[in-house]
């Protein structure tokens, strides 16, 4: 109790002494508490830097791990793929070694063939030399139809051959028939006949078979003639054989009663001349006459009015006749027939016909002969 | 008045009319009469003559207007609207062969003009009876006849065919083998009219069997013939491969050959236009035709004629040579280069030249051997001046520029590439210093020549844009020297070597 009584004693000395001290220490209070909380706040500061450095290094630790797995992955997948190109390179270029060689052996064997092309291009050289003379045609073994034109180029040798000659022969009669007066006659020796010499010059020879050329006679200008037969070639030879050399005139004229030759030939060869009769239809007349009235304008010659000349009629009036002046008509003067006026009573509907009768002696006048032999 | 009398007027008359039409059908024949006779109304007079009683005077007035309408197409059209060709057509069955061969030559001498005066024809039926005279026993009127309807199928593809369903093809494979050589010769001109406008026809022609009668005759000695079945040949030849080879089956290798060498020009012409016809379409073909040594004669008919007939010569020698390298080979052999080379200098007219100029084009485009062979008969020259030249025409230009560029692109030939550094064009030099860049890093020789020659100062002076194609050339031709020389060469070097004397301090003591 007495504890409790020293205590009493005590309390307001210690509520004093408690409230002395508390204002002592709350000077400071704020000071501590806050250098407390400093203390605290740099503590766990550290802390936690601490804890999250951890974390750093933890996930840095794993991403090290996972990025090197992975890098060393991609690694061997390109070194998979580089393994992989050299390999194919290499054999690529293996196969482009085979290929090169095939290649350049097949075409070597089968397309471009060096020796090949030089032998065709030797093989058609001679072939063109060959053609370009048609000679040497034998020689050439490529020609399938070789007989046939060997044949043409024979052919073609022996025609130019053959016109050479007739020319040379036909310039050489020429001469001869040029020079016909050097040939020597009985009584003199022509210059070709050498009375020294024992045969006379061939050329003596073909003198004397030549005939002289006769007088250039001045041309008669030939009547220009329109015949059917001369405008299409076809036709041309179709005409009379006419000589052309006239028959000679020294020949003595045949005993008897004969023609002269001349008149003989002249008659022979008479170009056909028709009669009037033979030429023309009998009814041409009436049929031309007849295609004329149906067809109207082949009566309009001409559709522009014929004038005259000069002026002097000019200031005229044309009086047309009493027969085209009337105004009922032209009459049928001139036109119609007496036979015309009563068609009841003729026997038959057809027109009478007229037949013009041919005069022989208009037709062969100056080409008959009478009996006693005279052109009549 | 006696019965004599009266019939004297009447043969007097007759005489007149028989003198009237011949005098005109004299005058007809020479074309400084023709305007006269026109103004003087001859064409009124004539038409009642053509119906006139007496048939010579028919007949000579159907001449004499044939010849009339033969002289111009004015004359022609007056015939067709004077309403004459009924009437001929008409007549032309009814009468005698003078009559039909007259008529025929009328309907010839109309139809030649022009499209719508054969037309005129045809549509007045005249073909129809013109196969009737096709069939006719004379070969003058047969002949007439063929010759009308070569002039009617002559102008276009309708006509023709019009000809075709008048059923005249096959009477005129008949006419060819005729014994008469002129009506033989009519006949393949017809033919060939029909069968140049088109492969159908063409295949008529070809399906009556015309090729095998038109081949035996190309060893016939008469020329005209030649011509006419050359040139049949050629036409049915020209439209397609089917055909070409069966001209070829025929056998006309190597007897076409020799109507190369013939006398008449045109045989030539026409020989070789159908020699060029079968060239043309396939490689095989052209190399059949070199087989049988066709190139080589080809090459000596140009050269032994002139002007227009060397044209389809010149222009098969390019067809061959386009097929493949082999072929061109074979026309360089056969010395076809220095053959056309001479054409291009000889001939005056441009499409020669052009023809030439393409043909060359074809030869040396190949590979550079080709090239070569085309290049040493100093040809370039000759095509760049033809190029340059402002005479020559707009195609002949084309033509020799494309050839120069096949040329040059192959060209390894540098001697006679040199003369050309110094007179092309920009657009040629381009391809001309291409080739020396090509060829100069891989020959020691030739880069020792080209600085002597002055080829390397040429080319330090060709000015190109920088950055172009010539400016790449120029480079790598630069870089095959050692750059001394390239500067040495460049110009305006003289003048740096003196302002370095100029600025030169010699070390004095």
């Amino acid at each position: 109790m007495a504890t409790l009584a020293r205590l009493q004693a005590r309390s307001t000395s210690m509520g004093q002494q408690y409230y002395y001290r508390n204002s002592v220490v709350d000077v400071f209070r704020k000071k501590e508490n806050d250098a407390a909380v400093k203390i605290q706040s740099w503590f766990r500061g550290c802390q936690v830097r601490a804890y999250i450095r951890h974390l750093h290094t933890v996930a840095t630790t794993i991403q090290k791990w996972w990025r090197g797995y992975l890098g060393r992955q991609r690694y061997q997948l390109i070194v998979k793929l580089a393994y992989y190109t050299m390999k194919m390179n290499l054999y690529n270029a293996m196969a482009v070694r085979i290929q090169r060689r095939w290649r350049g052996y097949k075409i070597r064997k089968y397309c471009f063939n060096y020796y090949y092309l030089k032998e065709y291009l030797k093989a058609v050289s001679e072939t063109n030399d060959a053609v370009r003379d048609f000679r040497i045609m034998n020689s050439c073994t490529l020609f399938r139809c070789r007989e046939a034109l060997e044949e043409f180029a024979e052919m073609k040798d022996r025609e130019e051959k053959k016109a050479d000659l007739e020319r040379e022969e036909k310039k050489r009669d020429y001469q001869a028939r040029k020079t016909h007066y050097l040939l020597s006659t009985k009584q003199i020796p022509g210059i070709y006949n050498s009375p020294f010499r024992k045969d006379p010059d061939p050329w003596e020879l073909r003198l004397q078979k030549a005939k002289p050329l006769t007088h250039r006679r001045p041309k008669v200008k030939q009547t220009h003639s329109v015949s059917l037969s001369d405008w299409l070639a076809c036709t041309s030879a179709r005409s009379f054989p006419r000589s052309e050399i006239l028959p000679p005139i020294d020949r003595k004229p045949c005993q008897g009663p004969f023609r002269p030759v001349a008149e003989v030939l002249e008659q022979r060869y008479r170009p056909l001349e028709p009669t009037l009769r033979v030429a023309d239809p009998l009814d041409g007349l009436k049929e031309a006459r007849r295609e004329v009235q149906r067809q109207e304008w082949a009566r309009n010659v001409n559709d522009n009015m014929f004038l005259p000349f000069s002026s002097y009629h000019k200031n005229k009036k044309y009086i047309p006749t009493l027969h085209l002046s009337s105004k009922y008509g032209s009459d049928s003067y001139g036109r119609q027939h007496f036979r015309d006026e009563n068609p009841k009573r003729w026997i038959c509907d057809k027109d009478f016909q007229t037949v013009l009768p041919s005069f022989d002696l208009f037709s062969k006048y100056g080409k008959l002969y009478s009996k006693a032999g005279q052109i009549v | 008045m006696s019965q004599r009398q009266v019939l004297q007027v009447f043969e007097q008359y007759q005489k007149a009319r028989t003198q009237f039409v011949q005098t005109v059908a004299e005058l007809a024949t020479r074309p400084q009469n023709i305007e006269t006779l026109q103004n003087a109304g001859v064409m009124s007079l004539l038409r009642p003559l053509l119906l006139d009683v007496v048939p010579t005077i028919q007949q000579t007035a159907v001449l004499a207007l044939g010849r009339l309408a033969n002289y111009n197409d004015d004359l022609a059209e007056a015939v067709v609207k004077g309403g004459i060709l009924p009437q001929l057509v008409y007549s032309l069955v009814e009468q005698n062969r003078f009559y039909k061969k007259a008529a025929a030559f009328v309907l010839r001498a109309v139809g030649k003009h022009s499209p719508q005066l054969a037309q005129a024809i045809v549509d007045c039926g005249a073909l129809d009876t013109l196969v009737v005279c096709l069939e006719d026993f004379d070969p003058g009127v047969r002949e007439a006849a063929a010759w009308a309807f070569s002039y009617i199928a002559r102008h276009n593809a309708e006509l023709s065919q019009a000809v075709v369903d008048a059923g005249a093809v096959p009477l005129l494979v008949l006419c060819i083998q005729e014994p008469e050589i002129a009506l033989k010769g009519i006949a393949a001109s017809a033919l060939s009219d029909i069968a140049k406008h088109s492969p159908e026809l063409a295949q008529t022609v070809v399906d009556v069997g015309a090729i095998a009668h038109l081949a035996q005759m190309i060893l016939n000695p008469d020329a005209k013939l030649k011509r006419q079945v050359l040139s049949a040949l050629s036409q049915i030849a020209k439209h397609s491969v089917n055909m070409a080879e069966m001209v070829v089956e025929a056998e006309i290798f190597p007897v076409v050959l020799t109507c190369l060498k013939d006398k008449d020009d045109y045989v030539k012409k026409n020989a070789s236009t159908l020699i060029r016809e079968i060239a043309k379409h396939t490689p095989e073909l052209s190399q059949l035709i070199v087989n049988a040594g066709g190139v080589a004669a080809v090459i000596d008919c140009i050269a032994s004629c002139k002007g227009n007939i060397r044209l389809p010569g010149i222009m098969m020698l390019g067809y061959v040579a386009a097929h493949s390298e082999n072929l061109a080979m074979a026309v360089i052999i056969s010395k076809g280069v220095p053959m056309l080379s001479v054409c291009l200098s000889e001939e005056p007219e441009d499409h020669i030249k052009a023809a030439a100029t393409w043909a060359l084009g074809q030869i040396g485009r190949h590979t550079p051997e080709h090239a070569r062979a085309v290049v040493v008969t100093n040809t370039l020259p000759v095509l760049l001046s033809l190029y340059m030249s402002t005479e020559s025409s707009e195609d002949l230009q084309i033509k020799s520029k494309k050839a120069l560029k096949n040329i040059l692109q192959q060209c390894t030939y540098l001697p006679a590439l040199e003369p050309l550094l110094y007179d092309a064009p920009p657009n040629i030099l381009k391809h001309v210093v291409g080739q020396f860049s090509k060829v100069l890093p891989h020959d020691c020789k030739a880069r020792r020549l080209f600085v002597t020659s002055g080829g390397l100062k040429k080319i330090q002076e060709i000015k190109a844009e920088p950055g172009s194609l010539l400016q790449e050339y120029i480079n790598s031709i630069n870089s095959c020297y050692p750059e001394e020389i390239v500067r040495y060469y460049s110009p305006g070097y003289s003048d740096t070597l003196l302002q370095r004397v100029d600025s030169y301090q010699p070390l004095t003591h």
